[in-house]
């Protein structure tokens, strides 16, 4: 028997963590639509080809919340946000900043990171991502 | 009066609010007699009834026939988000206009006090090993580790994109037009609640989302209400008394948003609005300076300040000045939410686009009492659902 070493596996697809952990977008090749899940067509133009693209890992805060609430598992408060990475719109939590109004401000230059969130028991570590200010 | 015009010929809400006495068929019972009594009409004279019911199970037009009257006519049960009432009504309404039917009956429904926090997905199986699911692959629940699922961070983040795109939001400003709303609220018997707020008691309360504090986001709370609509035909068929009361739906507009870029990342609730109030202003006639009132969906305080801008109530990217003017007031250029709002009068889902129109109804026919609107003869009522589905009615006052 063998010894692997631990193995990854991201939070969700678009998530590509080798070389450089990023954000990967299918594009219409139709008319450049740019998504983060599994298309049967565009919303757009209604052509079903996709291309993958590779988002650039920086961005622009364009909106954000504060949520007191999470739930179980995730702590709270956390910082929910838009962040405009280039022109492609992304979801995501803000991270490595104090969760307040005086911390987090719209406009505000952030990259991408990533963080583990735990092994299962197979010994596969999850990797979350978040962006944290540039 | 032109011909192929439909008209409201009575309309109710019942008491927003806890309502443990009753189940949601006896709330749409409630409402629906109360706008049949209001018409002046019985079961036996409608021909259609929409159904609007969010929460409880998809048959509501038949269990609520089976309390008020089961004479054989078509029903359709709908949902459609935050705008199912509307969507109800403007259902009856098609029927008219299709010709099928000279009257038929709307009614939406809710009960949702103490449903806590909406949008959030119940737990995922369990499973020792990570599993990719759904269209992300998601190896876990994305709620609040990609940003929030909930509503009041949803609006809470298009309040913030409109102050990141044209600037002068604050906490401060968002509090103050909930203060609006709460303020509004204590004329209103028939709101959920009826307390005046100060922007400090708001800006205090317990933070949910910010900048959305619970009295700043829409009261979960339990209600109801009807509408009855009738062909301009049948309406001249009817009593004098009839006549003077009937509201003309001058436009009855239902939207969906168009895709546009980032669309699926936070829900663009302004481009189907603006398209929504476009086509409404043009199907009936009248610009924005016309309005008397307007009930618009402040589902959180966030939300209103973007639909002043979505409403054209102002010039683009001037909806924090229209509000600082003071005109959103109930004794400014152009009240909005005198009824309270979603805020302060409750938001019961599927009732809520009924409810509003009756507030408009209320005060075009000069029954308002202590919150009149001295004069109204044109109002706007506008409603959005998530995901998303805009309603937006004009109504008018009757010529005669």
């Amino acid at each position: 028997m063998t010894q692997t070493a631990p193995s990854r596996i991201p939070l969700v697809d678009y998530l590509v963590l080798d070389p450089e952990p990023h954000l990967v977008a299918q594009e219409c090749t139709n008319c450049g639509a740019r998504y983060f899940d599994h298309r049967d067509a565009c919303a757009g133009c209604f052509e079903d080809e996709f291309s993958p693209v590779d988002v650039p890992p920086t961005g622009e805060v364009t909106a954000f919340t504060i949520v007191s609430y999470a739930p179980p598992g995730v702590d709270a408060p956390f910082v929910g946000a838009i962040v405009d990475c280039g022109g492609t719109p992304v979801r995501a939590n803000l991270r490595d900043v104090e969760p307040t109004p005086e911390q987090v401000t719209l406009g505000m230059k952030v990259a991408l990171t990533t963080y583990s969130l735990g092994t299962d028991s197979a010994g596969t570590e999850a990797i979350g991502f978040g962006f944290a200010p540039a | 009066m032109a011909s192929g015009d439909v008209w409201i010929l009575g309309i109710t809400m019942t008491k927003f609010g806890k309502r443990p006495e009753t189940d949601t068929v006896g709330l749409a019972a409630e409402a629906t007699r109360g706008a049949l009594k209001d018409a002046g009409v019985s079961m036996r004279d409608v021909g259609v009834l929409a159904a609007g019911n969010l929460m409880g199970g998809g048959a509501l037009g038949q269990q609520l026939q089976k309390q008020v009257g089961q004479t054989g006519i078509p029903v359709y049960n709908v949902a459609n988000a935050c705008a199912t009432g509307a969507t109800a009504l403007r259902t009856a309404i098609m029927a008219i206009k299709a010709g099928e039917v000279d009257m038929g009956l709307a009614v939406g429904v809710e009960k949702l006090s103490g449903a806590g926090l909406l949008g959030v997905r119940g737990p995922r199986a369990q499973s020792d090993t990570w599993q990719p699911e759904g269209r992300q692959g998601a190896i876990m629940g994305l709620d609040g580790r990609v940003n929030t699922d909930n509503m009041p961070g949803t609006f809470a983040q298009i309040g913030m994109e409109y102050g990141h795109k044209y600037g002068g939001v604050s906490f401060e400003l968002f509090a103050r037009i909930s203060e609006k709303n709460h303020g509004h609220s204590t004329l209103n018997p028939l709101a959920a609640y009826n307390k005046a707020m100060s922007k400090e008691q708001i800006m205090s309360d317990v933070m949910i989302a910010y900048p959305n504090t619970r009295p700043m986001c829409s009261a979960n709370c339990d209600g109801a209400a009807a509408a009855v609509v009738v062909s301009d035909e049948k309406l001249k068929t009817l009593s004098d008394d009839q006549r003077k009361r009937a509201i003309r739906v001058a436009a009855s507009v239902l939207t969906t948003d168009p895709y546009e870029v980032g669309c699926q990342v936070l829900p663009n609730v302004n481009t189907l609005t603006k398209n929504a109030a476009k086509q409404a202003y043009e199907t009936a006639g009248v610009s924005p300076e016309d309005l008397d009132l307007v009930e618009l969906h402040d589902c959180f305080a966030t939300a209103e300040l973007v639909h002043y801008d979505n409403l054209m109530l102002c010039d683009e990217g001037n909806a924090v000045d229209f509000f600082e003017s003071g005109a959103p007031h109930r004794d400014g250029r152009l009240p909005v939410n005198v009824s309270g709002g979603l805020q302060s009068k409750g938001h019961p889902i599927a009732a809520t686009g009924i409810a509003n129109i009756w507030e408009i109804c209320h005060h075009l026919r000069g029954e308002a009492g202590d919150r009149q609107i001295q004069g109204a003869k044109v109002g706007l009522a506008h409603v959005i659902g998530l995901g998303s589905a805009c309603g937006v009615h004009i109504l008018e006052k009757a010529a005669a």
